[in-house]
């Protein structure tokens, strides 16, 4: 039995037909095509599929298409601010904090999240945060300078 | 498969009580939907909780915490009331999984998946929690440590669920902790977890000692002999030694790749002295009266 679901997804509404076992990562890759979201290991342990849900950080393989009913839905595809990227994106090209980029909008969203509430965070603090993003290129070292770069930056500027 | 989400209990307990086989509760998801995935769960019914208010509420109430049994463990964690009363509690919770677990698992759900290492679960009965239950006869109360009868069992009845959990009112002088090991420093599963709650009288001599030991049975072990052992005494180095004899004493454990029957048994005992300590120093930091 489908259900009809409405929703906002970055801010847009949008509508789509889910069967109840669809997971919000299916409906957001394979019926809104929002690609960008991607699928690791599908059970919650790795985080590539993070995405904010009403403002909290989540698994979107450990969420149900059909309670996203009346809700909102971040995604990567919502992070740059039209052609500029937002810091995090950039600190992440310029550092090379990224190799073959499956984990990379995961961390993004996740490291993003942490600034929001946290805009001074100890490296450990980022540490505990991300643990569950895995990366399995880069050693994670960079990816954790890089928050902590913008993490500065955002001091300097404010 | 089918998928409601009613607002009411009662509804809830409607649809509970239908037709359907196989059916199944759905709070946080995170031990269902990977279960539904790899097809060991397949439900003719799932029932979405998290639209019925009194699952999804904190109220404080004559000292008592009354918590929706679909609160997340991030609002667990923002909760500051809560963290400062029963740090224990907030803190077993706060070991499970990642950040983003967080934002889903609930005390609920990692009650009724009815794992032996699942972390809050020693808390609560340590604590002395108690949940209410909604069912086709109406609501009852139950104490945490009667839920759950084996790995993946519990002693709920067809049609009924879980609503809330409650942590009583403290009593002066008294305070809560849980520790736990894994082989890592995050994202494990326990290969012993420890709850302990005591309470001290006017002296500063335990007066009230609650303990319970997580994966080291089939279900979560509340330690009486054991915790018998802390009361009239001040936690002085020979009780300590009665006491860590006694919690080894108290474990039925397995031998997996996480712990050996021997390991285990003393890693509870080291935990549960460890984990008394804590709770002791808090509860003496804490004011005699009953405004915490």
């Amino acid at each position: 039995m489908k259900l009809h679901i409405n929703a906002f997804v970055n801010d847009e509404p949008v509508e789509y037909l889910c069967d109840p076992e669809d997971t919000l990562l299916d409906i957001l890759r394979d019926e809104l095509h929002l690609t960008g979201t991607k699928e690791g290991c599908g059970s919650g342990d790795c985080g590539a599929c993070s995405v904010m849900l009403d403002n909290r950080l989540v698994c979107s393989c450990l969420v149900l298409g059909c309670e996203i009913e009346g809700r909102s839905v971040d995604t990567i595809e919502g992070m740059a601010f039209a052609d500029k990227l937002h810091p995090l994106q950039q600190k992440f090209l310029e550092n090379a904090a990224l190799q073959c980029g499956i984990c990379t909008p995961g961390f993004l969203i996740a490291a993003r999240a942490l600034l929001d509430i946290n805009p001074d965070p100890s490296e450990s603090e980022v540490r505990y945060w991300l643990a569950g993003n895995l990366c399995r290129c880069t050693g994670y070292d960079k990816i954790i300078q890089s928050v902590l770069d913008v993490a500065a930056a955002g001091r300097e500027n404010s | 498969m089918k998928y409601q989400a009613p607002s009411s209990i009662a509804d809830a307990v409607r649809l509970l009580t239908g037709t359907e086989t196989q059916i199944r509760i759905l709070a946080g998801g995170t031990d269902l939907i990977p279960q539904m995935q790899a097809r060991r769960v397949v439900p003719e019914l799932i029932i979405d909780i998290k639209k019925i208010p009194e699952t999804r509420t904190i109220l404080r109430q004559h000292g008592s915490y009354i918590i929706g049994a679909a609160v997340s463990g991030a609002e667990l964690s923002e909760h500051q009331d809560l963290k400062h009363d029963w740090p224990g509690v907030v803190e077993a919770f706060d070991l499970i999984g990642s950040t983003q677990i967080q934002g889903r698992a609930t005390l609920g759900g990692n009650l009724c998946n009815a794992s032996p290492a699942a972390d809050s679960v020693p808390a609560l009965i340590a604590a002395n929690c108690r949940c209410l239950i909604a069912g086709p006869q109406g609501e009852r109360d139950a104490a945490v440590e009667d839920i759950v009868i084996s790995p993946g069992r519990t002693s709920l009845q067809k049609g009924e669920f879980i609503v809330s959990f409650t942590l009583p009112a403290l009593p002066a002088r008294s305070a809560d902790a849980y520790l736990r090991l894994i082989p890592r420093t995050e994202m494990d599963i326990a290969v012993v977890g420890v709850g302990v709650f005591l309470g001290l009288d006017e002296q500063g001599q335990c007066q009230l000692a609650r303990v319970a030991l997580g994966a080291v049975a089939p279900a979560v072990v509340l330690a009486k002999e054991a915790s018998g052992l802390l009361i009239g005494t001040r936690l002085d180095a020979g009780t300590l030694k009665r006491f860590a004899a006694a919690i080894k004493a108290a474990c039925r454990p397995i031998n997996d790749k996480r712990g050996t029957i021997e390991y285990r048994m003393e890693v509870a005992s080291v935990l549960a002295v460890r984990a008394a300590t804590i709770a002791w120093q808090r509860a003496s930091n804490r004011p005699a009266g009953d405004s915490l």
